[in-house]
């Protein structure tokens, strides 16, 4: 299926972008009507994805984020959030809820949110090449009649 | 993010506001625990009532606060937590840790 709006934007590896990131998002995804939940939701997610860029990907430089998102007919927002950082050897364990390589004060629960928050969620990763994290959500289709 | 704190004997409630992300958790880490060194509170209250975000740098952020203020053999608090927030918190399994105000 074609998307039948899309965007795509790069930033760099700084935390300053976190909240960038999420209301850039939300702002592309508000075509769609979402319910306030069903952003935050979205924005939490992206939230993760972005901060394991700026955390791990990018341990010890500065480097690009690729965000892109597509929106279909059916609801359904596609997010992507691609670096080309350090990889991740073992995707498995770093799944792991708690799991994390980050040390003290990192929760190790960025993977666990992604996959509470959004429907589908998956991750490809090369050791020295980079990560990509592709997640979606269905927005509800709210009926017309819903009263505003 | 900036702190405000309220001191009542030995209870000292800080008040977060702005976004809990990773960026804004760096440098309320570093001003709370230097609250946490040289005040030695008994009870360690966050408010999260004017947060207006939170993820799971956040978490680690309580999860980091709590192991601090435990070894000083203080507790800790969490309070005025959005339903949305203590959704995110229980990921982690937060809910069962001694951390929530009847």
């Amino acid at each position: 299926m074609k998307s039948m709006n899309e965007m795509r934007l790069v930033c760099s590896s700084r935390s300053a972008n976190e909240g960038f990131a999420r209301s850039a998002v939300a702002a592309f995804v508000a075509q769609l009507d979402p319910a306030v939940d069903e952003l935050a939701d979205l924005r939490t997610a992206v939230s993760e994805a972005v901060t394991n860029c700026i955390v791990h990907a990018y341990a010890d430089r500065i480097g690009d984020i690729f965000i892109q998102v597509q929106l279909f007919e059916n609801g359904r927002v596609m997010v992507k959030v691609r670096d080309r950082g350090c990889g991740i050897p073992d995707v498995k364990k770093a799944m792991e809820p708690l799991f994390t390589t980050g040390g003290e004060d990192r929760s190790g629960l960025g993977f666990s949110v992604m996959e509470s928050f959004m429907d589908t969620m998956k991750v490809r990763s090369t050791v020295g090449k980079g990560t990509t994290v592709t997640m979606e959500k269905y927005i509800r289709r709210r009926r017309r009649d819903d009263g505003l | 993010m900036e702190i405000q704190t309220a001191t009542n004997g030995t209870t000292i409630t800080v008040y977060l506001t702005g976004e809990l992300d990773h960026h804004g958790a760096a440098p309320l880490r570093e001003q709370v625990d230097r609250l946490i060194s040289a005040r030695r509170p008994k009870r360690l209250v966050l408010d999260f009532g004017g947060v207006s975000f939170m993820d799971s740098s956040g978490i680690g952020f309580v999860m980091g606060r709590y192991k601090r203020i435990t070894a000083q053999g203080g507790v800790l608090r969490v309070q005025s937590a959005t339903p949305r927030m203590e959704r995110v918190m229980r990921l982690a399994g937060l809910e069962r840790l001694p951390i929530w105000n009847d």
